[in-house]
Order: C-alpha cells, then sequence, then structure tokens
C-alpha cells in the first residue's frame, strides 16, 4: 500500500510537467483508436443487418402503406387541405409496432377512426415497417420488455404498484376510457377503446405514441415506472373476479337501468300478471274438477 | 287400506258432533280481540273486496320495494360511517389500500368486502331503489291510461305525484353517500346546478354544503335526509295514498254486474293476504336475486372521489337520466348582463324542466276535468282507446321523457351502434320538440281505428273462422255475435258529451270575461273530443242483433244442408 502511495506519488509529481498534457492526450487518442478498432466492425455488421431490415420495410412500406402515406412515408393530403394519411416521418417504432401490431394498420376504409382488427402482418414485418418508418426521422423505439412488462414488477411491490397505477390510471385514463377500461366515446365518430386484455407492450406503446385522438403521454409526464404501475393495474382489473356479479359490459349507470327496467321490473310486472291469472284455488285441478 | 280420519264424522248421528279444541291461531287471536276490540275494528276491513287485474298489482311492486328498501337499508346504516373525515383505507381490497379518501367510502368499502352478506345488501339496496322509482311510473301511467285519477281520486294522485318526486331525491341523497367518484361526481354537478340559479345560487349552494363545494359536512346532511327526513315522509305519503285507496275503494274495469255503485272482486282475507303477501316475497326474491347476480354501483372501480378525477360514463341513476340527457343536448346558451353570467344551458334543463314536467303531471287530472266539464265521480275504469286525447297526451309526454332519457346515454350509444355522439346530439334536439306530437298524432289516431273496430266486434261480431260459398262462388267469413260479458265490457262506456257551441255560449249573456273564458274551454272540449267514434246506439245494436240471428240460422242451414249444396241466397 505505501509502495503504490509511493509510487503514485512520484507521478504526481510530474503533473505540472511539460511534457504531461501530451502524455495525456496521446493515451487519450490510442484508447479512443484502441476502442474503435475493437468495435467499429461489429457496429458495420448491425448496420448492414438493418440496412436489410429497412429495405425490407421499405418494400413492404411500398405496397401496404404508401397509398396513403405517400411513397416517402410524406403524408398524403386530400383536395380539401385535410389528412388523407398523415405523414410518418417522425412518429417513431413504437407507433408503427403499436398501429400495426393491433390490427389498427392497413385500415380497412377511411374513417374516423382505425378500428381495432385482425393483425394482417407477421411479427417480422411488423419489425422490418418500424425499421422502415424509425429510419424517416425520430420518434421513440419499440420499448424493451423490462419496461412494461407487468411479470418484471418485485412481488412485494406488487401491491404498491397497483395502488399507485390504479390512482394514476383514474386521474389520466378513465375520463376516455371509462372506470374499468370499458371505453367512451369521444366527438364526431371517434371512440376511445376498450382496453381491457389488451397486450401490456400495446398499453405501453399506446402512451408513448398517443394513437389517433389519443394524448401523449411522454416519459415526463409519466414515468416508464408509472406507465409499468398502470399496465399492473390493469391486469389486477383483468384477472380480479367479478366481486359483484355481472357487470353488463361495465359501461356504468346507464346498463344499470336498463337492466332494472327489463330485468327488474319485466320480472315483476311478469309476476303480477301471473299472479292476477290465478283465482282463489290453489290448484289448476281442483277448478278444473269445480267445473 | 287405511281410512282417512280426517274426512270421518266425529259423529255417527245419534250423539252431538264433539267441538274441537281451539286452534293455537284461533285462541291468539281470541286472546287479543277480547283486550284490543280488534274484531270490531277489523271486521269490515278485513273482508273488504278489492277487484282484481294485473295491472292494479303495479302500485304494489312499489310498495315492497320500499318495505325491501327499509330492511336492506337499515342493514347497510350499521356499517356505514356518514363522515367525510379523512382516512387512509386499510380494508381488504388490496388495488386501494392505502389510498385517501372519506370515511364513507372506506366503510362503503368494508360493506362490500368485510362484512359479511354486506355487498349483497348493498346491491339489493340499489336495486331496490331503481325498481321502486320505475314501478312509481308505470303504475302511474296505468292509472292515468285507465281514468283512475278521475274524481274522485284527484288528490290520491297528487300525492302519487309527490311520491315520485320524493323517491327521486331520496335516490339520489342515496347514489352520493358512498362519495365514490362517480357519485362525487354527481354531487359536483349537483352543486353547478345550485350555482346556476340566479341571485341565490352561491348562497343556497354555500349554505347546503356548509361552504364551499365539497366542505365536510354534505354527506352527513344527505345521509340525514336519506335515512330519516325523506323516508319519514315517504312512509307519511304512503300510508295517506293507501287510506284515500281505502276509502275511496278500488277502481275497476267495466263488466257485467259491474256498476259506479260497488265493487266486484275477492275480500282482502284471505285472497289478497294471500296474492299481496305472496307478491312481496316475490319482490323481494328478485331483488335478491339481482342483488345476488348483477353488479350495480361497483365502487371499489370508480375510487373514492377527488375533483381532479372523472370517468367516461359519468351518468346519474336511471330517474336522473332525463334532466342529464337534456344538459347533454342544449346549445351553449348564456347570457351576460351587469357582470352576472345567466346560464340558460344549465338553467333550463335541471332548473326549470324537471319541475315544469312534475307541474304538468299533477295538473293534468284538472285540466281535464276542466276541459270535460265532467264533475262526476268514477269508478268504472277506461279503456284507453276510449279517450283519445288523454292517452295520446300521456304518449306524447312519455316521447319526450324517453328521448330526453335516451339523450343522457348518448355516450353509450355512441359507442354501442358506432355513431356520432355530435350527430346524436343534433338529432336529439329536434327529436324532443317533434318527437312528442308524432307520436301524439299517431296515438290518438291509432286510438281512433281502435274504437271502430271495437264498434265492428259489437255489431257484426267477430271473426268465425268459418267461410262460406255463395251459390256464385264467391266466398265469405262469418262472423259471430260477441259473447255477452264481452259486449257489456264495451258498451259500458259512456257516449261522449258534446261540448258547447260558441253561439250557445253567446246566447247565455254571460259578462264579456266569463264568455270568453267558457268559449275556450268549449274549443278545448271540441279538441278533445274530436274525431271520436261514439258506441252504437240501442237501436243499432238491436239491429245489428237481429241480423246476427238471421245469420247464425243462415249458417245452420248450410252446415245442415252439406257440403256443395247451398241453402237460401245471402242477402248482403
Amino acid at each position: 500500500m505505501r509502495l503504490l502511495n509511493r509510487s503514485a506519488g512520484r507521478l504526481s509529481r510530474h503533473r505540472r510537467g511539460p511534457i504531461a498534457g501530451v502524455l495525456v492526450l496521446l493515451c487519450g487518442l490510442l484508447l479512443t483508436g484502441g476502442l474503435y478498432a475493437a468495435l467499429a466492425p461489429a457496429q458495420a455488421d448491425d448496420d448492414a443487418d438493418n440496412a436489410a431490415l429497412v429495405q425490407e420495410g421499405r418494400e413492404l412500406f411500398l405496397v401496404g402503406c404508401a397509398f396513403c402515406h405517400g411513397q416517402n412515408g410524406e403524408g398524403v393530403l386530400t383536395q380539401g387541405g385535410s389528412q388523407y394519411g398523415p405523414a410518418l416521418t417522425d412518429v417513431g417504432e413504437a407507433a408503427v409496432d403499436f398501429q400495426v401490431g393491433t390490427g389498427r394498420m392497413p385500415m380497412a376504409q377511411p374513417g374516423s377512426q382505425a378500428p381495432r382488427k385482425e393483425v394482417v402482418y407477421t411479427e417480422e414485418e411488423i419489425a422490418a415497417l418500424a425499421a422502415y418508418v424509425g429510419s424517416l426521422g425520430t420518434g421513440p423505439t419499440i420499448p424493451d420488455g423490462e419496461l412494461y412488462d407487468p411479470e418484471t414488477v418485485p412481488e412485494d411491490e406488487w401491491n404498491e404498484y397497483v395502488v399507485r397505477g390504479g390512482q394514476i390510471f383514474l386521474a389520466n385514463c378513465t375520463a376516455c376510457h371509462n372506470f374499468e377500461g370499458s371505453g367512451g366515446a369521444m366527438p364526431r365518430g371517434g371512440y376511445a377503446p376498450k382496453i381491457r386484455d389488451v397486450d401490456p407492450k400495446h398499453i405501453y406503446e399506446a402512451m408513448l405514441t398517443g394513437p389517433q385522438s389519443m394524448d401523449t403521454f411522454s416519459d415526463g409526464n409519466i414515468p416508464p415506472d408509472d406507465k409499468k404501475a398502470v399496465i399492473a393495474y390493469l391486469t389486477t382489473l383483468n384477472e380480479a373476479p367479478s366481486y359483484s356479479g355481472f357487470t353488463f359490459g361495465g359501461l356504468g349507470p346507464v346498463s344499470e337501468g336498463i337492466i332494472a327496467w327489463l330485468v327488474g321490473l319485466g320480472g315483476l310486472v311478469g309476476f303480477a300478471v301471473w299472479i292476477a291469472a290465478h283465482t282463489t284455488r290453489s290448484s289448476k285441478k281442483k277448478d278444473e274438477a269445480a267445473a | 287400506m287405511s281410512v282417512d280420519v280426517s274426512k270421518v264424522a266425529s259423529t255417527n248421528g245419534s250423539t252431538p258432533a264433539t267441538p274441537q279444541g281451539p286452534k293455537a291461531a284461533g285462541a291468539i287471536a281470541n286472546w287479543a280481540d277480547e283486550r284490543l276490540g280488534l274484531g270490531t275494528a277489523m271486521k269490515k276491513n278485513l273482508r273488504k273486496v278489492f277487484p282484481d287485474h294485473w295491472s292494479f298489482m303495479l302500485g304494489e311492486i312499489a310498495l315492497w320495494s320500499f318495505v325491501v328498501l327499509l330492511l336492506t337499508g337499515t342493514f347497510l346504516t350499521l356499517w356505514f360511517d356518514p363522515s367525510m373525515t379523512e382516512v387512509y383505507y386499510n380494508g381488504s381490497y388490496d388495488p386501494l389500500r392505502g389510498v385517501h379518501m372519506s370515511s364513507a367510502m372506506a366503510s362503503t368499502l368494508d360493506i362490500s368486502f368485510d362484512v359479511r352478506g354486506g355487498l349483497l345488501v348493498r346491491q339489493m339496496h340499489h336495486w331496490a331503489a331503481a325498481i321502486f322509482v320505475a314501478s312509481m311510473m308505470i303504475h302511474l301511467m296505468r292509472v292515468y291510461f285507465t281514468g283512475a285519477f278521475r274524481k274522485p281520486r284527484e288528490l290520491n294522485w297528487v300525492i302519487g305525484c309527490l311520491l315520485l318526486l320524493l323517491g327521486t331525491i331520496e335516490g339520489f341523497t342515496g347514489y352520493s353517500l358512498p362519495d365514490d367518484l362517480l357519485s362525487g361526481t354527481g354531487v359536483r354537478a349537483a352543486d353547478g346546478f345550485m350555482k346556476a340559479s340566479p341571485v341565490v345560487g352561491t348562497y343556497m349552494s354555500f349554505f347546503i354544503f356548509g361552504g364551499e363545494f365539497p366542505g365536510d359536512s354534505i354527506i352527513p346532511r344527505f345521509y340525514m335526509a336519506h335515512i330519516l327526513l325523506l323516508p319519514a315522509l315517504i312512509l307519511a305519503l304512503i300510508a295517506a295514498h293507501m287510506l284515500l285507496l281505502v276509502y275511496h275503494k278500488h277502481t275497476q274495469w267495466p263488466g257485467p254486474g259491474r256498476t259506479e255503485e260497488n265493487v266486484v272482486g275477492y275480500p282482502m282475507l284471505p285472497v289478497y293476504m294471500a296474492k299481496a303477501g305472496g307478491f312481496f316475497f316475490i319482490v323481494f326474491g328478485v331483488i335478491a336475486l339481482m342483488g345476488g347476480l348483477f353488479s350495480i354501483n361497483a365502487v371499489w372501480k370508480y375510487g373514492p372521489y377527488d375533483p381532479s378525477k372523472v370517468t367516461a360514463g359519468s351518468q346519474p341513476d336511471w330517474y336522473m337520466g332525463w334532466p342529464d340527457g337534456l344538459l347533454r343536448i342544449i346549445p351553449a346558451w348564456e347570457t351576460h348582463i351587469w357582470g352576472i353570467t345567466l346560464s340558460w344551458n344549465v338553467m333550463l334543463p335541471i332548473l326549470v324542466a324537471p319541475p315544469l314536467f312534475l307541474m304538468i303531471l299533477i295538473a293534468l287530472p284538472f285540466l281535464e276535468a276542466w276541459i270535460t266539464g265532467d264533475k262526476r265521480e268514477h269508478h268504472l275504469l277506461q279503456r284507453p282507446r276510449d279517450v283519445p286525447t288523454r292517452t295520446a297526451i300521456m304518449v306524447a309526454l312519455m316521447t319526450f321523457y324517453g328521448l330526453s332519457w335516451a339523450a343522457g346515454g348518448n355516450d353509450i350509444i355512441a359507442i354501442k351502434m358506432h355513431l356520432s355522439i355530435n350527430q346524436i346530439t343534433y338529432f336529439m334536439r329536434a327529436a324532443v320538440f317533434i318527437g312528442p306530437v308524432i307520436a301524439f298524432i299517431i296515438a290518438r289516431r291509432w286510438c281512433i281505428s281502435l274504437q271502430r273496430h271495437s264498434d265492428e266486434k259489437l255489431l257484426h261480431g267477430f271473426e268465425s273462422g268459418v267461410l262460406v260459398r255463395s251459390p256464385e262462388g264467391a266466398y265469405a267469413e262469418k262472423h259471430l255475435p260477441l259473447p255477452e260479458s264481452q259486449a257489456y265490457a264495451i258498451t259500458a262506456r259512456d257516449r261522449d258529451p258534446v261540448p258547447e257551441t260558441d253561439e250557445e255560449i253567446d246566447a247565455m249573456g254571460l259578462p264579456a270575461r266569463q264568455t270568453r273564458i267558457r268559449k275556450i274551454r268549449a274549443k278545448l272540449a271540441r279538441l278533445f273530443f274530436a274525431d271520436n267514434v261514439q258506441k252504437p246506439t240501442a237501436a243499432e245494436l238491436h239491429d245489428a242483433q237481429h241480423h246476427a240471428e238471421h245469420e247464425l240460422h243462415e249458417l245452420d242451414s248450410q252446415i245442415e244442408a252439406g257440403p256443395n249444396r247451398h241453402g237460401p241466397t245471402e242477402g248482403h
């Protein structure tokens, strides 16, 4: 230990010497060059892979997407000047993964909103499309599994996550998506879709990219850990038994009112008719016997 | 072979029958009678006769669901803590553990998750409330459509309308008690409604909330109203309603032997004791099944109220739905004068429309009596078709109500039917005005057609299903005369009075003002009775009967003649 200290001390004596700066610079350059030499070939391989993926994505894009979004994802305007298909230059890979991965894109027809439907591309194709659109500009990338996967929440922290996620959900999501994620109406035929039983990755990407009329919940707004908490809460809702019985779509008092009238009152009026149809005789047999 | 001893006489005729020892129930009744004089008091009422018809039992649904409300409500008071004291929830529903909320909300969660049977009873209470108000409404419609509100029952109609109002307020206060996100949003809206009243709005709101919303006294105050004040008023009015029912005696449908002076039916004991008593258990059972099987107001999903939060699908319970619907469709009308904002968009749908609707409802019997000039007592019911204008008025009111109601669920309609919420709103804005007019016209003409149909059945008989071929080869269906009882029921109604003409009124030489009022009344009466089909005269009926006998005779001879041979050729 003393020996080390002594040699360091000896070196330190030269730290303000005339050649010290040159030596440090030389060391830095050597290190940078060496690291580059060591790592650059590998990166070149990645680039080649990525370029191939982007090229594959571009080919798919030209067939399936370019009609509305333009040959280079620059967007297409209608004659009236509104968007036919918006520009995709800065939407990022996450947006593609969400829109195509949930079947919303490609759209079957123009409309106020792209509905969720059967997914038409394979996972590889979606990855290629995402890579191509991602190469067009900036935008969020596809999140890593550990960001959104509720399985990665430590077991002893699970309930804390669920409680926090529930409060974030009620503050930010229920206004449109309803208190149990059953969905709600938006102006002009739009709607906030039902968000129960949705893949956690897609929930995360939706918050990140704000598809269609939805707001974008950036990481500054809702940090990744809080996003995961919301997903944990929704997972709990999905897995919890229906404590109170049939929920009739979980739409609140409207469906409850319909049930009260149709089942409750309808049933009771039916019983009233039944009671009134029976006279003082206790059974039909006696009635017939008397007749 | 065994012998059924109960059917064997206990005497062979030579010795007197031995009296059986007193039955337990009889002994108790006798004991009570000797001390309380119950027998004399009950003698009349136990044998009181009520007519039998399913539609007379709709009010009973309301009565029994109210009893269920009292029973389940009492259970809930044992655990509910009507306090806005702020606590951290620490019960068994994990997703809310540690969340900051009021005691009211925390105790509601405890009732739902930690009290045995609590969730069942909470849901039964809520379903019973929904059914209570709904059954009052259909009872009201039955009474109106059949003319059971006419003299001497107008005041009972008014009491019924007040019960409907009280039931609605009672429902709203109960809906607000759990202090969850949904009900808190509702209370916030109610606060806004109060503040929309000009001049006194803010004072009213501060008075009721004990300061600025939400304060910490609204839940205890609603609780007091919900479990003490309003139930007491409702109970008192129900008692008055039923006493008047007994005093007036029940109305009945016309039929052979049924007149304005009698009541034909079964006695209270034992028939209605069994029927009504049994119906209570059915109502209880249906509500218990619903409470056990169907979710209502799952407060744990809403979470505690927090003014910064709101949820899609925030609706009131169904009976408050129609003013909410009007509120949703009214354009954003506001006036700014002298630094004051008059929010017509809140005032008209919430502060003006519901009281106005109630006033119209209460006024209906008096208005009709004034127009028709009918001051007689009525105990026989009318078929809805026989008073087309009255029926059409209620159908128009129902249409207005139904459309406003649907507008209250515009968001749910939009997502479930893939429509634009804006288009629904535009449609409803026009429909709430046009719809009732169309419904009025259709209902009125429909009634008149049915009147015509009744008369035809009376004069020409019903379709027998027997096809007869005339010698020329033409086919005709034979009609047979209606059974006596049906014919009686159809002819039991009065012919409509003939309204005075303007000339007649002028000839009376009344003061100018009275003449004017009388002319308005006559004009309304002419509109009221316009185009109605009157029942046939006795002569017409006699002719028709004679004709029917002839036809019947002819048919007999044709049948006797056998196939392919013809009796005398037909006259018409």
